[in-house]
């Protein structure tokens, strides 16, 4: 299946989270990624998909990776780019989101990419402004985009996701890659374990369709992959477990415990990795890791997101799509 | 004094619940009084034929803010009497988290002069439980009650240390004055803006967990147990408070509480779309905690309803979902909410929901008011329990349009409302004289 193919079927001009997506509409993302991904490889590496359009990065929380992968995927496109950050924008002057939005679009951007502290923001802005907007990070809401490149890192390696386990360990409560990587993995037929300590994976979470698990070995046991969330040290070490130190005996991966997994299982991070806590350095490194594959596969996913919202609000070129 | 000191109500369902009356009969009004019901009608006394709807008292409500002084821009006493008026209410209580607070005797006369110039209802006012509401030194509660003060609040700002409002009780009850408390542990708080649960979890947004109030309830019936003081606990939105509420009265300990219209009509699954016009404090709590609160006003556990009228300007909600300030405006959709939620769904009799909003609220801090007894001064509202109508931004006097019942239909409305036998409101418009509204 082609994305031209495909495109016509995709409706959404904004990627605001996993929660609403239909199980179709995440293998049609992931099918389109696929075809991208095989164009990272060329020597000319540009499409000319987003050609001649605006995309802006409107950045109002610290991040790197998700906002250079973004970046990345953004040239891919020939799209041209608009980075405001969280220092740069006049947010800090006491502008609101609404007025800074309204101005991004005066500035004929055609697509908001939007990373932003507050939960909901995404789908705030959605109903202010005409143009695409595409959830980078809402608060401890959703990551729309990391949940997809890791269900496209797994598909890639597993096939048919269906009655696969997948594992999910570390702070659930404040994670919104969790929350998205819960309801895009089960929309795929998955099974989800949150595992972690109890003050971070509130038994709540079966509500979203996981199973909740505070032992280790049993959160482990058989599971397909284990996706690891970064520990926040700084704002939790104090209040939800006593320290680093407490958590990596607990909860921190090693070669020893993931032998508890399914032999060949995945080990997922998003990235950044906090060594020697939630992971041990070596086994990070070491073959069942595919943290630098879900680097890679993030420029893909987040060119297939750009371009099928794109082109469900009408900015993109049909032409010269890759094969 | 404008129109008609003196008129005759005829044909209308007069309800009053102090009395036990609800009866279709004539109501005369003469010297801006209720008249005895046998009193001959003076000739060329105007008449208002209101067969079809119903007489009840003015309404009451003991939690409203109206901002003034200080934050004029969201409301003041004029736009606040006013929507007060066109929602039924002739009798409020404003809360004294002014700017500067209300916690000496001159700002809370200066405000009880501005609702003398300003106002269409009557207007009460509170006075503070500590200095600058940092509840840490008593504020002057003696100046407060001899300057009108008629109940003594930190409102928003719970006081966190026990022994302090161990002190503030057994203070406050020398001058018979109701401790007001808005029941928040803050240190199970901390960042939260709505209701700990599933819809938290799953909008990702920071709970606040029901023991927060639960707590401060627990600690408020003791303390009103030790010492005595009557404690009055605010909008109350957790089932286990209810549950320790209504212990503590049958063991005749002096505590009483409110319940607001939002938190018996909606639940915290209003916040699904992240709307900030669902967002007040306390937070909407889910479906158990509700129905809780229907059942407590249902068997007396919780005395009346109160608004906790609390205006914004749209700019302020206008925000992403964690930076909106907390809170709703309330007079002008009360009285239907109320008869949509207990009347019709809950099946409370319409004497039952009139006396929450009347007599039930006055008693409860000592005010006249309330009632249609002979003599007393004519403070009443006509209703139409069956009008329904859209609230619109432009039917709301209130000069915030916060409320997540905007453009949402709603049945029953005041269409008259007098203040001593003189008509404040009449059909969506106020007929006040009052030259600085």
């Amino acid at each position: 299946m082609s994305p031209s193919e495909t495109a016509h079927s995709w409706q959404r001009r904004h990627l605001l989270g996993t929660e609403d997506l239909a199980p179709a509409e995440i293998h049609h993302i992931l099918d389109t990624a696929a075809s991208f991904k095989k164009t990272l490889d060329r020597t000319q590496k540009k499409l000319p998909s987003l050609r001649g359009k605006v995309v802006a990065n409107l950045f109002l929380e610290p991040s790197t990776r998700t906002r250079i992968a973004f970046e990345v995927a953004a040239n891919r496109l020939s799209a041209d780019l608009l980075t405001l950050t969280g220092t740069s924008s006049s947010l800090e002057k006491g502008e609101s989101l609404r007025d800074t939005a309204c101005n991004i679009e005066a500035l004929r951007a055609d697509m908001i990419v939007l990373r932003h502290s507050a939960p909901g923001s995404p789908l705030y802005l959605s109903r202010i402004v005409d143009i695409p907007v595409i959830n980078a990070g809402d608060g401890a809401h959703e990551h729309p985009t990391q949940a997809l490149l890791d269900a496209f890192t797994l598909r890639e390696h597993l096939g048919d996701l269906t009655g696969r386990k997948v594992a999910i360990l570390g702070d659930i409560l404040f994670s919104r890659v969790a929350r998205s990587n819960i309801w895009a993995l089960t929309k795929l037929g998955a099974k989800v374990t949150v595992v972690g300590p109890s003050t971070l994976v509130p038994p709540t979470c079966t509500a979203l369709g996981a199973e909740v698990s505070h032992d280790l070995r049993e959160g482990l046991a058989d599971a397909d992959a284990v996706m690891l969330l970064r520990i926040q040290h700084e704002r939790q070490a104090r209040t939800h477990f006593p320290s680093l130190g407490e958590y990596t005996q607990l909860f921190g991966l090693n070669a020893e415990r993931s032998s508890w997994l399914k032999p060949g299982a995945l080990i997922l991070h998003p990235g950044p990795v906090n060594r020697g806590v939630e992971i041990d350095s070596e086994l990070a490194d070491s073959h069942p890791s595919v943290i630098l594959e879900q680097v890679t596969n993030g420029i893909a996913v987040r060119m297939a997101v750009l371009y099928l919202c794109a082109s469900a609000a009408r900015l993109a070129s049909n032409a010269d799509l890759p094969a | 004094m404008s129109a008609a000191a003196r008129f005759l109500l005829r044909g209308g369902r007069v309800i009053d619940p102090a009395h036990g009356t609800d009866e279709e009969r004539d109501l005369l009004v003469l010297d801006g009084r209720i008249a005895p019901a046998d009193t001959p009608v003076p000739a060329g006394t105007p008449v208002e034929e209101v067969g079809g709807l119903l007489v009840i008292p003015g309404l009451v409500d003991i939690h409203v803010h109206f901002r003034e002084p200080g934050q004029t821009h969201k409301e003041d006493v004029a736009s606040g009497t006013r929507a007060a008026a066109a929602g039924g209410f002739t009798r409020v209580v404003c809360m004294p988290n002014t700017s500067p607070p209300c916690d000496n005797a001159g700002t809370l006369r200066s405000i009880l002069d501005a609702a003398e110039r300003k106002g269409v209802v009557r207007v009460h006012t509170t006075g503070c439980l500590t200095r600058a509401m940092e509840g840490a030194e008593l504020a002057p509660i003696g100046s407060l009650a001899r300057a009108g003060a008629v109940a003594v609040t930190d409102d928003g700002l719970c006081v966190q240390n026990n022994g302090l409002m161990r002190q503030i009780a057994t203070y406050a009850r020398m001058f018979g004055l109701p401790v007001l408390d808005h029941c928040q542990d803050t240190s199970l708080t901390e960042g939260a803006v709505m209701h700990e649960g599933e819809w938290s979890l799953r909008l990702g947004l920071r709970g606040w967990p029901s023991a927060a109030e639960e707590i401060i309830v627990a600690r408020n019936l003791l303390l009103a147990e030790h010492t005595g003081a009557h404690i009055h606990l605010q909008h109350l939105s957790s089932a286990r408070s209810v549950d320790l509420l209504r212990e503590a009265r049958a063991r005749g300990v002096p505590v009483t509480a409110e319940a607001t219209p939002h938190h018996i009509a909606l639940t915290d699954a209003a916040l699904a779309g992240y709307d900030p016009s669902a967002k007040m404090n306390p937070p909407l709590a889910a479906e158990p905690h509700r129905r809780a609160l229907v059942e407590g006003l249902r068997d007396g556990t919780i005395s009346c309803l109160a608004t906790d009228h609390a205006p914004h300007r749209e700019y302020e909600k206008d925000v992403e979902l964690d930076f909106a300030p907390f809170g709703i405006i309330g007079l002008e959709t009360a009285l239907p909410v109320a008869l949509e939620v207990l009347h019709r769904q809950e099946g409370f009799s319409l004497p039952r929901v009139v006396d929450l909003l009347t007599r039930r609220p006055a008693e409860l801090l000592g005010l006249p008011g309330g009632t249609l007894a002979p003599g007393a001064p004519a403070d009443l509202a006509v209703v139409d329990p069956d009008r329904t109508w859209t609230v619109g931004p432009g039917e709301l006097h209130s000069r915030s349009r916060n409320t997540p019942w905007l453009g949402k239909e709603l049945r029953g409305r005041a269409v008259a409302t007098a203040v001593g036998g003189r008509w404040v409101y009449r059909e969506g418009r106020i007929l006040a004289d009052n030259a600085e509204g």
